[in-house]
């Protein structure tokens, strides 16, 4: 026991010592931060109006094109080369020409910019003279505006999920959604990442031919899971440091975004724009970030549960998957050569990541529901699974036959384990391979 | 002398082959025993079992008086034939870890590797990656991770190959100090000159079994064969009854020849019949080198292996 210890010890602090894992668990957090903290700081930083000079030659928009947000609309009697010259010179930033005949030409309208036109600007510009032309058209066809505008109707439906005592609670279906995918990824990394780390540790030792002085001091057993255990608390590590990280750059950087916007409410207030307006801009800028969604998911589910599911989930896929890959480690000689054994054993990780997909969209279905109970395909699928809200007696079953898996597998892969590292020169069989479990002592 | 440990008709089977059939051998306590053969013998089927990496089929190990178990990993040292080490670790920490493995208190390794360290003289070297060091220095890190936990076994599978001669030299000179103190060394070879140098004892395996086995002197006593070379000047002519001429060949004058004794005739008696003839210059008995019984044992297809 206590050389399962020494074994652990030093297969996790060689690997807690690497930079690349140090790396790793920096890098992460910062990019999730990043991820949800850009789009809110474009959309509150977009913030430089602009002056638009219309020249309607057409003179079917006048007064018609109303400012609005960012965009200052100033009509014009200019001629379009007065304008152009005088734009320079000027604060205005944008000119539209109109042409005549815009009713039946929809390509006559030029915008010309001081500096290169984005393509944002073009799109809303283009928008208000394309939503104006359609008023017109359809005004001219006699349809009355006032029934068009009593059409556009938004439904937003809240969704309800209903507790067992028949109360209800406002559930999140897209953050569950997003929170599920998220969780559902991270194992499937975690499968590969730290299983192939446990195989190529296997491979080394066994090229390094350090493996038969190791093996006169322990049982080969004791050292394939000193490995496994040693890995897997690295990857534990990992998680935890992004976990705090995480929490801490997100902590950071909302703060940093909740004064920006603050500012910029203020910005709105001083414009004397109204209330309304005000909480519709909030709220747009809500929307732009997914965090909330997930926060309110959460919420649903308890927290508690859900990271006690993802560290039993974590650790039973891990253990299971791992073992597999220490044995395939322990029949290669290198890297390359285990190519052809990985194969197999990666199938059921991306099948269980394809089955996240649709599990994604029909959390009831009873192939989701198989996909959580199966040993090979429970981790992933569970955990996305989980924030749709799963009955208890399931996750127990679950886990049940999780364990009950990674033993088999972790019996099965010491048995071939112990003869693959001493067997040097061919290449085994699949056939070969299935031979080494009956092997005796 | 007492017999540390005793092999008991050990038989070991893989799915293809046998790899040893019915081996029975005895080493003697404080003793350097040789265990002999060609590849594929089955040299290191026995020493896996011997350090509990496999087991056998049947028969038994008996070490210091007991059948073999787990704790006698911790009396056992063992250098592979295939060895190596951790490349991305320091020469200490790594040696720390073997010992530590091998049942040794960490304070206790760390004072006997740096002793350890002072005798080779490479104390600047604990704290280098072993991927920096030469092959040479690796050999030095894995001949002390085998025997820092003082054991009582040593048991070395080939232990001069890929040596350069000082190097081998140094580890010929520690093999004798360790039996100085008393540890027993178990050695597997093909090289018979350490064999003639080194051992008190040996075993010859061929084919998954023990052909030939026994004390040193006493095994190449079973191999003498009544020759013996002498120089001289002069004619000899072979005696009928007392000895004939196996070959002879004049160089500037002398004759060396090689001579076999027949019906009991001793050295004394055949001298006392050759002074009669010839002035003679040297004479000696014709021992067989291991190398010569090696091949006689093993055979013909030893040959390509030597």
């Amino acid at each position: 026991m206590n050389k399962i210890l020494l074994i652990i010890q030093r297969e996790y602090i060689t690997r807690v010592k690497k930079k690349s894992f140090w790396i790793a668990s920096i890098l992460v957090p910062f990019l999730i931060a990043a991820v949800y903290t850009i789009p809110v700081l474009l959309f509150v930083n977009s913030d430089d109006s602009r002056n638009v000079i219309v020249l309607d030659d057409s003179k079917l928009f006048k007064g018609k094109l109303n400012s609005e947000g960012d965009y200052t609309y100033i009509y014009s009697e200019k001629t379009l080369e007065e304008a152009k010259k005088d734009l320079k010179k000027s604060n205005d930033d944008i000119v539209v020409h109109i042409e005549k005949d815009i009713l039946t030409n929809p390509k006559g309208v030029q915008i010309l910019g001081k500096k290169t036109v984005g393509i944002g600007t073009q799109h809303a510009i283009q928008g208000k003279i394309q939503n104006e032309l359609r008023n017109i058209k359809l005004k001219n066809a006699g349809i009355d505006l006032k029934v068009l505008e009593d059409n556009k109707i938004n439904v937003d439906a809240q969704t309800y999920t209903l507790n067992e005592d028949g109360g209800e609670k406002s559930s999140n279906s897209g953050g569950a959604m997003i929170l599920g995918g998220i969780f559902g990824f991270l194992l499937y990394l975690s499968a590969f990442l730290y299983g192939s780390q446990v195989m190529n540790g296997v491979i080394e030792e066994k090229s390094n031919r350090i493996i038969e002085v190791v093996v006169s001091s322990v049982k080969p057993f004791q050292l394939m899971l000193g490995k496994i255990i040693g890995v897997g608390m690295v990857g534990l590590t990992q998680f935890l440091l992004w976990g705090v990280l995480t929490f801490t750059a997100s902590t950071v950087t909302s703060s940093i975004m909740s004064g920006k916007i603050e500012e910029k409410v203020q910005a709105k207030v001083k414009a004397g724009l109204s209330k309304d307006e005000i909480k519709k801009f909030e709220a747009s800028v809500k929307s732009e970030n997914p965090l909330n969604s997930i926060s309110d998911a959460i919420e649903n589910v308890s927290l508690g549960k859900m990271i006690f599911c993802f560290i039993l989930y974590y650790l039973g896929g891990y253990l299971l998957y791992s073992s597999l890959f220490a044995a395939i480690g322990s029949a290669v000689e290198s890297p390359s050569e285990a190519q052809q054994f990985m194969f197999p054993v990666t199938i059921p990780i991306i099948l269980s990541f394809i089955l996240a997909q649709f599990i994604l969209q029909k959390p009831d279905s009873p192939i989701a529901f198989w996909a959580s109970i199966i040993p090979l395909t429970s981790p992933i699928d569970m955990m996305v699974r989980l924030p749709f809200g799963v009955s208890n007696w399931e996750i127990a079953l679950s886990l049940t036959l999780l364990i009950l898996g990674f033993i088999g597998t972790t019996w099965l892969a010491g048995k071939v384990y112990r003869v693959g590292i001493l067997m040097y020169g061919k290449k085994p069989s699949w056939k070969e391979i299935t031979k080494w479990v009956f092997y005796k002592g | 002398m007492s017999i540390i440990l005793e092999a008991q008709n050990v038989v070991k089977r893989y799915a293809g082959h046998t790899a040893l059939s019915g081996v029975s051998i005895q080493v003697p306590q404080g003793s350097i025993f040789g265990l002999l053969g060609p590849n594929g013998a089955g040299k290191t089927s026995l020493i896996r079992i011997i350090n509990q990496i496999t087991g056998p089929d049947e028969g038994q190990i008996i070490l210091d008086g007991e059948r073999l178990q787990p704790k006698h990993i911790e009396v056992i040292g063992y250098l592979p034939e295939e060895r190596g080490l951790y490349k991305k670790m320091k020469v200490g920490e790594q040696l720390l870890y073997l010992a530590q493995l091998k049942g040794m208190p960490k304070a206790e390794a760390v004072e006997k590797l740096k002793a350890w360290f002072i005798k080779f003289d490479i104390k600047g070297w604990w704290d280098k990656n072993v991927e920096d060091l030469s092959k040479g220095m690796q050999q030095k890190t894995q001949f002390i991770a085998t025997i820092v936990h003082e054991p009582k076994l040593v048991i070395l599978d080939e232990p001069f190959s890929g040596f350069d001669p000082i190097n081998a030299n140094l580890l010929k000179d520690e093999i004798l100090a360790l039996k100085e103190k008393g540890t027993t060394i178990i050695f597997s070879t093909h090289r018979m000159e350490s064999v003639e140098e080194l051992c008190d004892n040996i075993a010859l395996i061929n084919k998954s079994k023990v052909v030939l086995s026994g004390e040193k002197k006493e095994v190449k006593n079973r191999f003498r064969d009544n020759t013996f070379n002498l120089e001289y000047s002069g004619a000899l002519a072979p005696i009928e009854g007392v000895f004939e001429i196996l070959s002879a060949k004049n160089v500037e004058g002398i004759t060396k020849a090689k001579v076999r004794l027949l019906d009991g005739t001793n050295a004394n008696q055949f001298l006392g019949q050759a002074i009669q003839q010839v002035d003679l210059k040297a004479f000696n008995e014709n021992i067989p080198s291991f190398n010569e019984i090696f091949i006689k044992v093993v055979g013909e297809d030893a040959n390509t292996i030597l």
